[in-house]
């Protein structure tokens, strides 16, 4: 399952980097970007985890951008 | 004072701490460095007299109105589990500088790493927000009939066969063909294209088009998801989720900049100072320094940002690129081939000979209708233009068992008989003996019942600027220019002399088409030199997926030529290939630029802070001053650039 969601307050663009490869290592996960310029978050995981993956997602994010927030 | 009005509160809050602090840290500079303290030479925050305590306090203070955000997310990001981010190598770096006693250098590390972040903040909301002017081409409703009165309706909800009114001045909601009205269309936002359109009842319209003059009633062919717009700001919208190359080091590079910049500083402060018994506060200054330019950022931010710039501005120009990879594979583009009929050439064939042979006694009408009924079904150009030069009904109940054979031609019952029309191969094929000829143009040879009637001979056009296209490419550069077709020898010949193609292959199935590209491919002597493959994207598809890139005619908003390309032109334009080419040559040259230029003034700061002549303002500069001119050239993207000089 692939879907796009808006990001808010991301600010700094290596975050984005750095939050996109961690997401990319989480089991379940097939592919993910984190679009700086459109700050947008693609992912693409297994439709069964898909949920759990997302909130994981969002830890991950606030880990290095604590204000960011996954509009879902 | 626009700029600030624009700011949202946080935005508005940082810079009211910038001004406070910066003000303070201005009056305090000559009453610090002047006779009122003494500053001997290994003075430090643990031997202070009292005058130093009450400086210590008002810069502390000062410290936390512009820093304490940085410093709470560093102190939260710890907990959280991650280091060696830019707060924490913030605060690492300040607290250092004030605990060797240099409380300005503190303070204005803090201070200008806030500007810095603002005014980046700034410009790359500004480029977002530049860019996504440019793609403001989504039509906010569609007017409808609703009982008698003119209702407007979200374009989502109109569907197929609905009828929609396009005002004069409003923007065509949805794609649709034309019932009543005239007018003109300006299709700028989509193809580049800034001279107007004419429109009649019976044309298609494209969404996203702006109507100029009057009132149009367009019968709905599409969803609003299936329309042009929305594929297109679709397809812009996602081209930056393909990284380039270049974008890809960069993100790469930077895992491993920070720590071994990090690393390298935890080495200098301590190994120095402790094997040769030197000063520890100067060395661990020097390495305070490597903790400031430790930060990727100009880079990271920059090229992704030159790269949406590209396509963006591209896309002004009627250009869609499908990736910020492409951008930088059309910039290392050498050799081009291009398909013949509807890229190079208009495609609306025309007849322009109809020749019966003199044996079969047949007429010129009827040898032409013959034809006609044969093509009925083809969908291939040159059918197009027998039917029309036929220009009467026809009847398709007299046509049975067509068959369309893919470079060959056309075999098919017409009114019980068996009509061969096609090329010298579909002749050969059947066996059927054919006068020779060399008439240049297209030759359609027909045979009635396996016996030769006579051949009726087609000419496409050249596209107006097609000749300058390929002029351009010459002038901008591109070693060799080719061209494939399925068209016999003599018509290949005839243009290929005309436009001053480096060679050309003619007489191309298909399939082979793919060969002789897999043969261009395996014959260039370096990676770096790329082929791209125009072609107008109908029966393309398999040789445009295949080239190192494929450039497509949109057709305007043609499926399939959207679908198999990676670069797909608007207005069907040649010349625009060379723009696309400049382009992302532009873009591509920026992201060098940065790349050297943020890497050279990092790297020439830490050898100068080892060898001990770079000082925190520097540093200062390394970081946010190297982003923020990194981000203003990445912003040079989004203008396509003048057009070539014709002389």
């Amino acid at each position: 399952m692939k879907r796009a969601y808006k990001l808010q307050n991301l600010g700094c663009a290596n975050c984005a980097a750095k939050i996109e490869n961690d997401i990319a290592q989480l089991a379940g996960v097939n592919s993910v970007r984190v679009n700086f310029m459109t700050e947008k978050l693609i992912l693409d995981a297994d439709q069964e985890e898909f949920v759990s993956i997302l909130d994981q997602a969002q830890t991950i994010a606030n880990k290095y951008e604590p204000d960011l927030l996954i509009i879902k | 004072m626009n700029i600030i009005k624009n700011l949202n509160k946080s935005e508005k809050i940082l810079l009211t701490r910038i001004f406070v602090s910066a003000f303070v840290f201005v009056v305090l500079l000559p009453l610090y460095y002047g006779k009122s303290v003494d500053r001997s030479n290994n003075w430090t925050i643990f031997n202070l007299d009292g005058k130093n305590y009450l400086f210590l306090i008002i810069y502390l203070i000062i410290y936390f109105i512009i820093g304490y955000d940085i410093l709470r997310t560093a102190i939260r990001n710890i907990f959280g589990g991650t280091i060696l981010d830019e707060n924490f190598l913030m605060t690492i770096a300040t607290i250092g500088a004030f605990l060797i006693g240099e409380y300005p250098e503190g303070i204005a590390v803090m201070l200008f790493y806030q500007v810095g972040e603002f005014f980046q903040r700034q410009a790359v909301n500004k480029s977002r927000k530049s860019i996504a002017d440019l793609m403001d081409i989504t039509p906010e409703y569609a007017n409808i009939m609703l009982d008698g009165e003119l209702t407007q309706a979200d374009p989502y909800e109109v569907s197929v066969g609905d009828e929609i009114i396009v005002l004069p001045g409003e923007r065509v909601p949805l794609d649709g063909t034309v019932l009543t009205g005239s007018s003109a269309i300006d299709t700028s936002a989509l193809t580049g294209e800034s001279l107007p359109r004419d429109i009649l009842p019976g044309d298609q319209v494209i969404s996203g088009c702006i109507n100029l003059s009057g009132k149009l009633t367009l019968k709905v062919e599409k969803e609003y998801d299936d329309s042009t717009v929305a594929k297109i700001l679709e397809l812009v919208e996602n081209a930056s989720d393909q990284k380039a190359e270049s974008e890809v080091f960069a993100t790469t590079f930077a895992r491993y900049y920070t720590p071994i910049v990090v690393l390298a500083a935890l080495v200098i402060a301590i190994f120095p100072p402790f094997l040769f018994n030197q000063a520890f506060s100067s060395w661990l200054k020097q390495s305070l320094i490597f903790l400031v330019v430790s930060c990727p950022c100009a880079l990271v931010v920059s090229i992704p940002l030159t790269f949406f710039g590209g396509i963006g501005g591209a896309s002004k120009a009627g250009i869609l690129v499908k990736g910020s990879n492409y951008l930088e594979y059309l910039a290392k583009t050498k050799k081009i081939i291009f398909d013949k009929t509807g890229t190079l050439t208009k495609g609306n064939f025309a007849v322009s000979q109809i020749c019966p042979c003199s044996s079969s006694e047949v007429s010129e009408e009827v040898l032409l209708e013959i034809a006609a009924y044969s093509e009925y079904y083809s969908n291939h150009p040159i059918a197009s233009g027998i039917i029309a030069a036929y220009g009467k009904q026809i009847d398709s109940d007299l046509i049975e068992n067509v068959e369309e054979i893919s470079g060959h031609g056309i075999l098919a019952k017409v009114d019980g008989s068996t009509v061969l029309s096609g090329n010298t191969k579909l002749m050969q094929k059947f066996k059927i003996k054919f006068p020779s000829n060399n008439e240049s143009g297209t030759i359609i040879h027909v045979a009635l019942n396996n016996k030769y009637i006579g051949y009726i001979v087609i000419e496409d056009q050249l596209k107006t600027d097609t000749r300058r296209a390929i002029k351009d490419l010459h002038q901008i550069g591109i070693s060799e220019i080719s061209m494939f077709t399925g068209d016999q020898d003599v018509t290949a010949n005839k243009i290929s002399g005309q436009l001053g193609l480096d060679n050309y292959q003619a007489e191309l199935l298909p399939a082979d088409k793919v060969e002789h590209l897999e043969k261009a491919l395996t014959e260039k002597n370096n990676t770096n030199e790329l082929v791209a493959y125009v072609g107008d994207g109908i029966n393309d598809a398999p040789v445009l997926a295949r080239a190192d890139i494929g450039i497509a005619m949109g057709g305007m908003g043609s499926d399939a030529a959207i679908e198999a390309a990676d670069v797909v032109i608007m207005n069907d334009q040649p010349s625009k290939i060379a723009e696309a080419i400049l382009i992302g040559r532009k873009t591509f040259r920026i992201v060098k630029q940065n790349i050297i230029f943020a890497l050279g003034v990092k790297f020439a700061i830490l050898i100068l802070a080892v060898l001990g002549i770079a000082n925190m303002w520097l540093a200062v500069f390394g970081d946010v001053g190297v982003t923020i001119i990194a981000v203003f050239n990445a912003m040079r993207a989004l203008n396509p650039g003048l057009p070539l000089k014709h002389t």
